[in-house]
């Protein structure tokens, strides 16, 4: 985001820095799919990456609303348990037989209203975000539970023709209608962050508080909107999960906070906030799923290497990020 | 530190007291819900009842609380020490599971002896990344919270190790002078950590590192070494604790051991008065919010609550508690001394209380 162009030697400058990370993250994604292509003969199906949205889309989603948060220098560890009771209330709801469209409405409600909460919290009592969306994940957890303590299945006819809708070409590669929701976060969210006050406003904030309250800008409404936004987003996550899943379970998501962040951090958002961009973020959650598809794909490794490759590459991006910050100054 | 030494004494008088009341109305409830609640008895030599099976079963979380707290008070935090619980845990139920006579109490001491040297190992990354690399605690800790539970399940290869060992059961089960020597341990760790802390300078250089690590460091304190100690000492108690939740079991799961400690723990420090900004610890107020959690989740287990419900009581907690320490930051932001290290998290002006 170029924040301004008053001297546009240090613009040019500070540029392609403030890029390598996200420049390395696509370079890490091609060959990580480079390496895909040329170990398996299946791996250069176009449906492959198609798939990696298709399983990934709820990531995606949630991870564009973690980015703002991230922005701001906040973290937001509510979003996998917001995700779950999304999903839960939208199944129990169903089950009640109340019309998908209000279902809709409703649970798309829940997750903002949790976020501005929080906010709220964050900004008038100026307790750590991260205390505050700890609360949040225990309650939004705690409510899953509370609703029912085993997996709902959704049976609903809107639900069921948005899981099995395909929009594919002839040759049968298809994405579904997830995928495409999940793009439209994407833009909306990209548009905002790039071209509204709000966006610049998010980016300010996230560079020093301080000087943006200075400025005059509206930090505590900024900072508000950004949880609330993460709350929309970790609902939206909730029901495109639900559409994938066809079922609200109570243990859904658990940890999912942690894949997010990662997304986010190998994205090339600078955790202290004030640089990054939802592309990057996008980038991230594509690493990560293409990391679980060569996984799949090799057979042999396990599980759990997902989770130490993952941890792996957070840390060689957070060194990254760091060395470049170190060249900063 | 401006504060007149009346003042300070009176929040001393005061710092214990909310945490200790809750504490006193959530045994109060649960022995009114339930009248032999609080009955002891003595049994074989070994004391029983549910106030010891409260005391044994928060013993872990008091370990990990511990260290908790001294890395809180740097200013950082350890995510890492749930994934710590089941890697050391792992480490010692392997080793043990493969050697022929699991009774012999050197295969127990040498496997305890391994993955205690795993989690210096560890706990020194994690000192490396925050003290030396100057990467954020929260995310330099996750980055082994999230590779960690992979570590521990490559140990165990994906599968529960269950043991046979009546040695290492007895660090989670055994009894020594009729009291859990799970107990025993962890009080020996806090009287540890207290006479290092509070009897020597140790203390009061970690509170400067906490309140400012740059100014302690040109007041001549070596904040780096001080940083990269406390997450040693973090990753140490918290192996300790894997030790304690894979004996009550007998067995290691990569997957579900120490799963959500880190949460308990920090709340636990959190409840204890300590500030998550750093500076100020005290280390009884988190024995007393280590208890508190165990507490509250006994008396979920007793009402026959599902155990996942709790997690709501708990975000009351956390929300009272946090509201219950709002104020002082409140008037600190309206004094518009936002950039100065932040006071002792207790305040005098507790009105809103939920007894969970």
């Amino acid at each position: 985001m170029t924040t301004g162009s008053l001297t546009a030697g240090r613009t040019r400058l500070r540029l392609p820095r403030r890029q390598i990370p996200v420049l390395a993250t696509l370079a890490l994604l091609l060959v990580m799919y480079g390496i895909g292509v040329s170990q398996y003969q299946a791996f250069s199906n176009v449906q492959v990456i198609f798939n990696v949205f298709i399983d990934n889309g709820f990531l995606l989603v949630v991870a564009v609303g973690m980015t703002f948060v991230i922005l701001t220098g906040g973290i937001d560890l509510s979003v996998g348990s917001v995700v779950a009771m999304t999903a839960m209330v939208s199944a129990s709801l169903l089950q009640q037989g109340l019309p998908a469209a209000l279902v809709l409405v409703i649970a798309l409600l829940i997750g903002p209203t949790l976020g501005l909460l929080m906010g709220c919290a964050i900004h008038f009592f100026d307790i750590q975000p991260f205390i505050v969306t700890l609360a949040g994940m225990f309650f939004a957890r705690g409510m899953c539970t509370f609703i029912s303590g085993s997996s709902i299945p959704i049976t609903d006819g809107f639900w069921t023709r948005m899981s099995q809708e395909r929009i594919g070409d002839p040759r049968g590669n298809f994405v579904s209608i997830s995928v495409l929701i999940a793009f439209a976060v994407v833009v909306v969210a990209a548009y905002t962050l790039a071209y509204t006050r709000l966006g610049r406003n998010v980016h300010a904030i996230g560079g020093n508080p301080q000087s943006a309250l200075l400025m005059g800008l509206p930090v505590g409404r900024t900072r508000i909107a950004v949880y609330t936004i993460s709350g929309l987003c970790s609902a939206i996550g909730g029901i495109l999960l639900s559409f994938y899943t066809l079922s609200g379970a109570p243990l859904i998501g658990v940890g999912m906070e942690l894949d997010v962040i990662a997304a986010v951090v190998i994205g090339g958002t600078v955790l202290t906030g004030g640089s990054g961009y939802v592309f990057g973020t996008v980038l991230g959650v594509l690493v990560l799923g293409v990391i679980q598809t060569l996984i799949t794909f090799d057979g042999s490794l396990n599980s759990w290497w997902t989770k130490i490759v993952i941890g792996g590459l957070l840390f060689a991006f957070i060194l990254l990020q760091r060395l470049i910050g170190i060249r900063y100054k | 530190m401006n504060d007149t030494v009346g003042r300070y004494r009176a929040m001393t008088a005061h710092r214990l007291f909310w945490p200790a009341a809750v504490l006193v109305v959530m045994l109060a409830a649960n022995t009114v819900y339930r009248p032999g609640f609080l009955s002891v008895e003595l049994k074989d030599g070994h004391l029983y009842g549910t106030p010891i099976d409260i005391l044994r079963l928060s013993a872990p979380l008091i370990l990990v609380a511990l260290g908790m707290t001294v890395v809180i008070s740097t200013g950082g935090i350890d995510l890492s020490v749930g994934s710590m619980c089941a890697i050391s845990g792992a480490i010692a139920c392997m080793y043990i599971s493969q050697q022929p006579d699991q009774n012999s109490l050197p295969v127990v001491l040498t496997a305890l002896a391994m993955a205690l040297g795993v989690a210096l190992v560890l706990g020194a990354w994690n000192g490396v990344l925050v003290a030396v690399i100057g990467i954020q605690p929260i995310i330099a800790t996750l980055i082994l919270m999230v590779a960690g539970r992979g570590l521990a399940q490559l140990i165990t290869e994906g599968q529960i190790i269950t043991i046979n060992s009546e040695p290492y059961r007895a660090i989670g089960l055994g009894h020594v002078l009729t009291l859990p020597l799970a107990i025993l341990i962890a009080l020996a760790a806090a009287l540890l950590v207290g006479a290092f802390t509070r009897r020597t300078a140790l203390g009061m250089i970690i509170e400067s590192v906490g309140g400012n690590a740059e100014a302690s460091r040109l007041a001549g304190i070596r904040s780096g070494r001080v940083i990269f100690l406390a997450y040693v000492l973090s990753a140490v108690c918290a192996a300790v604790a894997g030790f304690m939740m894979t004996a009550n079991v007998s067995s290691a799961d990569g997957n579900a051991a120490g799963l959500w400690v880190e949460l308990d723990a920090i709340l636990a420090v959190v409840i204890g008065g300590t500030s998550l900004a750093g500076g100020r610890f005290f280390l009884s107020g988190t024995i007393l919010g280590a208890l508190i959690i165990q507490t509250l989740t006994t008396t979920v287990y007793a009402m026959n609550i599902s155990p996942q419900t709790s997690l709501l009581f708990k975000a009351v907690v956390v929300i009272a508690v946090c509201l219950i320490q709002a104020p002082a930051f409140r008037a600190r932001f309206a004094r518009r001394r936002s950039s100065a290290p932040p006071p002792s998290a207790v305040t005098d002006s507790p009105k809103e209380q939920v007894p969970a």
